[in-house]
């Protein structure tokens, strides 16, 4: 009679569940700081995290979780572009109407447009913030110069999936802020049409056509909008977002301080081992020591001042990511996302605004097509990306404006840059510029010399003048930063609130013209 | 790596500075390096395929109708293709209506024409009077058919002032 077998096979029938669970889960419960670390190791999606992480990093007031705050944003957009994709059609002929059935038709359609228009804004903003946060905390340095042009690479990635998802619903903001946008690439012509070189090197124009698939915007250019919206921009993101996070951990972690008061770690969590002192050498281990960079393990060095990952980090991450939910959540519950008229190729829009992030961009574009839209922005970015490299000062990293200097530079600059600014506006509403009071200037000379390239200089200026005064080249980058950062913030308000029909100057918005 | 660099190091790098290549390393290097290239090559190639190889607009060029259909000081409004047909004394002549600043739809006013996206104005012929607009607005060539139809080509930018003599 084969009763073994039969007993074995009921007892494994009830004791099912079990093992089906201990096959999943291959740790205890979390009740030892083994078992916690298991929790992160042991999960591919976790492992991304350190097992234990310094309480310095989970300070509320350093990294004001910008970061994750981005990231949940993008997850978000990812669920809910994937569910849209269901409805869209992109096509001429279709993409208008398919966005109105998700906005009246769609069960919930309406909701889920709304969350994926509102978590771009999230991102985008907590995107920025993000840079301004590691810039500001010098955490761009020791090993970390390559994560930081990551960065640049998402948040350029990022203006990217915004701008090609602006085309998409085919209506009349849609049409034309694509059409500014395209031309924008296509402005190098000022430049080259001065050389006289146009017809046979148009750099601007090949990318236009590439973009575009054609001359004009139309089915082509809808279809690779939609190609690059989906597919490729996500995609590349995703990689480069694996990469930055990983980064942080191969570079030691989130940048902070070498000393750190007992003060500076108010307020994070604490746990057995964070003010234990390692006087021993680990019998064993598995580190691979002559490929790691950095300093070895303590070994009588005082307290590492760390916790356990699971659950102190975890619970943080899980507790940004829900509050950015519900605060998209609630904001699209009470806001729609802006739905125009159909796209009418032969009537622009008045005034014809790019989405806002862009409108900073559209102001200098306003004085020069190529400077504003080409010339300043490529510039900008490239020299965010070497940041890292052109200022290499050894210091203390992981504070703050740094100190007391950093802080008055960037103080002053504010100042400066908010003066420059807003005077440069005033005088550009008020005066007009080169056109106006000569005008048969030749378009080279307005092309380099206007109130945006004024600016830049004058940044350049006062940055190198930083420079100088504190023989620093780090608070010459505190001084730059803070004025383009000042500058973008300034002239993306004013050209949300204060450009009208014409981009004339109005103070408010109910003084426009009615047509 | 300097020898000073070697020394700070628990482990000695395995990486040899032989300055004679072996046969072995030779026949390696030219492996990888072959494949490199063919990958560099294939992503040239492919990079050829999003550039469209053919344009699918529809021709640049479109009949207007005879020359009498235009009187002298008339101006002709073509919507669908955002030119403007002016007949003088002098003759005919075909407008863009495409800013030359970036691309919208410029409107005619009594002094000339005005862009509502950024502000560009412009006189009568086209020439930039205010604005960031970079050049005065395309001329388009004009043509007649042996029919005596006039026929406009938006493809072909002549210069501004050159009208068409009927």
């Amino acid at each position: 009679m084969p009763i073994k077998a039969i007993k074995e096979f009921f007892r494994n029938f009830t004791e099912l569940p079990k093992a089906l669970r201990q096959s999943v889960v291959r740790h205890d419960k979390p009740t030892s700081d083994r078992a916690r670390s298991q929790i992160i190791f042991g999960n591919i999606f976790l492992h991304i995290l350190s097992t234990r992480t310094h309480r310095y990093s989970l300070k509320k007031t350093f990294t004001l979780g910008l970061g994750v705050m981005a990231v949940s944003s993008f997850i978000i957009l990812l669920v809910t572009g994937i569910l849209l994709m269901i409805y869209y059609k992109p096509s001429v002929e279709m993409a208008y109407d398919s966005i109105k059935d998700i906005h009246f038709v769609v069960p919930g359609g309406r909701f889920i447009r709304n969350v994926h228009r509102w978590a771009t804004n999230v991102m985008i903003v907590t995107v920025f913030l993000h840079m301004a946060r590691v810039f500001y905390t010098a955490a761009y340095k020791k090993g970390r110069a390559f994560n930081w042009v990551l960065g640049i690479i998402l948040l350029v990635l990022t203006l990217l999936l915004g701008f090609t998802g602006y085309l998409l619903p085919w209506d009349q903001l849609a049409y034309w802020a694509i059409t500014i946008a395209t031309n924008i690439a296509a402005s190098t012509r000022e430049l080259t049409d001065v050389l006289n070189m146009t017809s046979y090197c148009d750099p601007g124009g090949f990318i236009k056509v590439l973009l575009l698939g054609s001359e004009h915007i139309g089915e082509e250019a809808l279809i690779r909008f939609y190609w690059l919206h989906c597919i490729i921009l996500p995609l590349a993101l995703i990689v480069v977002l694996a990469v930055h996070l990983w980064r942080i951990r191969k570079d030691g972690g989130l940048a902070r301080p070498d000393k750190l008061t007992e003060k500076e770690l108010e307020g994070t969590p604490k746990d057995a081992l964070s003010d234990k002192v390692f006087d021993y050498a680990p019998e064993k281990t598995y580190g691979l020591m002559c490929l790691v960079k950095g300093k070895s393990p303590a070994v009588s060095r005082g307290p590492e001042q760390t916790v356990s990952s699971w659950p102190h980090l975890v619970v943080r991450l899980m507790a940004v990511f829900m509050m950015t939910y519900a605060f998209i959540c609630l904001y699209a519950f009470f806001f729609n996302a802006p739905l125009k008229e159909l796209a009418n190729p032969s009537v622009p829009e008045n005034p014809a605004k790019a989405p806002w992030y862009f409108l900073g961009l559209q102001e200098l574009v306003s004085y020069s097509a190529f400077m504003g839209g080409v010339g300043i922005p490529t510039l900008a970015l490239l020299g965010l990306a070497f940041i890292p490299y052109l200022d290499r000062e050894n210091q203390e990293i992981g504070r703050w404006f740094d100190s007391k200097e950093g802080k008055r530079a960037a103080l002053f600059s504010f100042i400066f840059a908010s003066l420059m600014t807003i005077g440069m506006l005033a005088l550009t509403v008020k005066l007009g510029w080169l056109r106006n009071w000569f005008p048969h200037i030749p378009q080279i000379v307005i092309t380099f010399i206007n109130p945006g390239t004024i600016l830049v200089l004058a940044f350049i200026i006062w940055s190198f003048y930083w420079m100088g005064k504190d023989n620093s080249t780090r608070m010459a980058a505190l001084a730059l930063f803070t004025c383009f950062l000042v500058a973008f913030v300034i002239l993306t308000y004013f050209a949300i609130y204060h450009r009208g029909p014409n981009w004339e100057f109005y103070w408010l918005k109910s003084q426009w013209p009615t047509h | 790596m300097s020898p000073s660099a070697e020394k700070g190091l628990a482990c000695k790098p395995n990486i040899g500075l032989n300055k004679k290549i072996s046969r072995r390393d030779f026949l390696e290097l030219s492996a990888v390096w072959a494949c490199a290239t063919a990958w560099v090559l294939t992503v040239i190639g492919l990079l050829k395929f999003p550039k469209p190889a053919l344009l699918p607009d529809i021709s640049n060029k479109f009949k207007i109708g005879k020359p009498e259909d235009f009187p002298v000081g008339s101006a002709k409004i073509l919507a669908d293709k955002n030119t403007v047909i002016f007949r003088d004394e002098e003759g005919l002549f075909a407008l863009s209506l495409v800013c030359t600043h970036l691309g919208c739809i410029v409107s005619k006013t009594s002094e000339g024409f005005s862009c509502p996206c950024h502000g560009s104005k412009y006189d009568k012929k086209g020439n930039v009077v205010k604005g960031p607009a970079p050049r005065a607005l395309d001329w388009f060539e004009i043509s007649q058919l042996p029919s005596g139809k006039l026929v406009v080509d938006a493809g072909k930018r002549v210069p501004v002032g050159k009208k068409y003599t009927v």
